[in-house]
């Protein structure tokens, strides 16, 4: 009868093994929001510090083009202009989505709608080991072939945002093509079956049909390649020259924001307006990096209505 | 049932909150009474100069087997990282190619410097502009931007590269406090490192930089400054005006481990041998001394 009892009463090892579980799951929730707003908090906070500690003018941090924080204009206030590095940063960026889509674009195609067979087979490992390949590789592949290549046929110095997006090209290629075969991969099969019914060629239904429905998501991977050139440090401050002036082409030295990050940090002292000056540019880029998140989060929100309908 | 779901996680993440307060207090005070007794128990990291950082680690391995209770850990991190975190007193010794005294935000009454070797700075150019020698009027000019093209330097047509280094590193300070005089360097490349520069200035027609003598090899063009040739020797007369030390600081007097194997780099195993092999000049040998403002004076 106790025993009985007892067993009523008391929690069964089920129970207690769901309720461990819960825990487990919680604390490890707990710990990454904490350190997402950890990290959050400490780069807004330094970052921040530019513009209250040191009095630098946002807009002037923003729009002018000269960047010498360790000295002061002729007005006494510090030199620190990040407008080339911003410009350069989205240059880059730009150029390489740009190139780097029509490529994805065929290749994914190739993968899901020509011949999928063959695409599995053979470009599916391709793309993987790009992805897997590191930065600093692709650095210094640019820094041997690809400088030397621009300079052989432009001139100059063969350092700058060209060379710099030939590098990124490659770079968000994989990321581009293997999000854009997810989403062609989740057209409907019937959309294909009722294009062809009515008569439209392969062609026709590529372009009328599937890729017009895959939209959103293709946009998706073009904005999420982005984002990842956008990041990308290493590999472009090897190839793109680390001159801190307005680009005037896309052949003279160059500096990203990443790539000043990764040259001046270790030369600055903590709480000096260089080194705050730096962590500006770092809130830059987190702050772009949320930007990037929203645009995909609105396209994803956008294609889902449209699928709905 | 979700009402609750909710609560629990809120409780469990303030526990948690509470929990991570309690770990960085912890370690905080654990750190601070490291600092302390990290010289009974025989642990330094020397932490800054990425230009120093192969000669502490050499020497640091090699001090290690006589005195197997002292772990010496090295780090690179740049000079400002060295002296700002030697100051914080979050490492035990600061690796740095700068003075002190000449870094924003550093107090340089604070550290107790020890200058362990001294490295030698050469200009380079690309080997096809045809310049060997050039004057330190001239090479203020190409640094400044005033000579854009070697042919006005007695070397062939064509245009002048600049590749410097990274604002606010140790090798440039010390280039632009001995070349340019106080003048703003022109706009143009940066690189952070030696054998980035020295690939770049091999490779690149009209290229000009500088190196630590320890990089100089046939692939560029060392050049000659009023005709006195970048050598150990030059630099132990102040011949060769582009030098620096490398420094170790510690803040305050060094104590126990840090003070011993700051001995052991300035004994005569480092300094006679180890410091001439990996490229370095020994403090030893130096017949001038510089003080922190770039005077030279005999010793």
């Amino acid at each position: 009868m106790d025993d009985i009892q007892r067993k009523l009463q008391q929690n069964s090892k089920a129970t207690r093994e769901d309720r461990l579980g819960k825990v487990i799951c919680y604390t490890c929730i707990g710990f990454i929001i904490l350190l997402v707003a950890c990290i959050l908090y400490f780069i807004a906070s330094k970052g921040i510090a530019t513009f209250t500690k040191d009095h630098v003018n946002v807009w002037q941090f923003l729009t002018t083009s000269n960047w010498e924080p360790g000295n002061l204009d002729s007005k006494g206030h510090p030199m620190v202009g990040a407008l080339p590095m911003i410009v350069t940063s989205f240059s880059v960026t730009l150029l390489a989505a740009l190139v780097a889509t029509p490529f994805a674009l065929g290749v994914a195609i190739f993968m899901t709608e020509i011949s999928a067979k063959k695409g599995a087979k053979m470009l599916q490992p391709v793309i993987e080991l790009l992805v897997g390949i590191p930065s600093v590789v692709y650095g210094f592949i640019g820094l041997s072939l690809i400088v030397p290549f621009i300079r052989g046929i432009f001139g100059g110095t063969g350092f700058g945002i060209l060379s710099g997006t030939l590098v990124l090209f490659v770079m968000v290629l994989p990321t581009i093509t293997s999000l854009t075969v997810d989403s062609l991969k989740a057209v409907p099969m019937h959309y294909r079956q009722a294009s062809l019914a009515l008569g439209a060629t392969r062609w026709q239904t590529i372009y009328k049909v599937i890729l017009r429905s895959a939209t959103p998501g293709i946009l998706t991977a073009i904005i999420f390649g982005m984002a990842r050139a956008f990041g990308e440090a290493l590999a472009v401050q090897m190839v793109i020259g680390n001159a801190i002036l307005m680009p005037k082409n896309l052949v003279s030295p160059a500096s990203t924001l990443t790539s000043k990050l990764t040259t001046d940090i270790g030369n600055t002292v903590m709480g000096t307006l260089p080194n705050d000056a730096l962590w500006s540019l770092a809130l830059i880029l987190l702050l772009m990096s949320l930007v990037f998140n929203m645009i995909v989060r609105f396209l994803g929100k956008r294609g889902n209505i449209k699928n709905a309908s | 049932m979700k009402k609750k779901n909710i609560i629990s996680a809120i409780v469990l993440f303030g526990a948690f909150i509470a929990v991570l307060a309690g770990c960085s207090s912890n370690s905080s005070s654990k750190s601070s009474s490291s600092s302390s007794d990290s010289s009974a128990s025989g642990k330094i990291t020397a932490v800054g100069s990425t230009a120093l950082q192969p000669l502490v680690e050499k020497a640091a391995s090699n001090f290690q087997k006589d005195n197997s209770k002292i772990s010496i850990t090295v780090q690179g991190g740049g000079s400002g990282t060295g002296l700002s975190q030697v100051q914080d007193g979050s490492v035990a010794i600061g690796n740095s190619d700068i003075f002190a005294e000449a870094k924003d935000g550093i107090d340089a009454k604070k550290l107790v410097d020890h200058k362990v070797a001294v490295v030698g700075m050469a200009p380079v150019v690309n080997k096809e502009t045809g310049v060997k020698n050039l004057t330190m009027a001239q090479l203020k000019d190409i640094f400044t931007g005033k000579i854009k093209n070697w042919k006005e330097v007695g070397g062939k047509d064509q245009e002048i590269t600049v590749v410097n280094r990274a604002e606010g590193s140790g090798t440039r300070a010390t280039f632009e406090s001995a070349v340019l005089g106080g003048e703003k360097a022109v706009k143009s490349q940066e690189q952070d490192s030696n054998g980035t520069v020295q690939k770049i200035v091999s490779s690149t027609p009209g290229a000009i930089s500088y190196l630590a003598f320890s990089y100089l090899n046939d692939k560029v063009q060392a050049v000659s400054i009023n005709d006195v040739k970048p050598t150990d020797k030059n630099v132990e007369t102040n011949d060769w005006p582009i030098w620096s030390y490398e420094h170790m600081y510690t803040k305050g007097d060094a104590k126990d481990a840090s003070a011993k194997f700051l001995k052991y780099m300035d004994s005569s195993a480092v300094q006679k041998e180890l410091v001439g092999k990996m490229g370095y000049i020994s403090i030893h040998d130096m017949k001038v001394q510089k003080d922190a403002k770039g005077n030279v004076s005999n010793k």
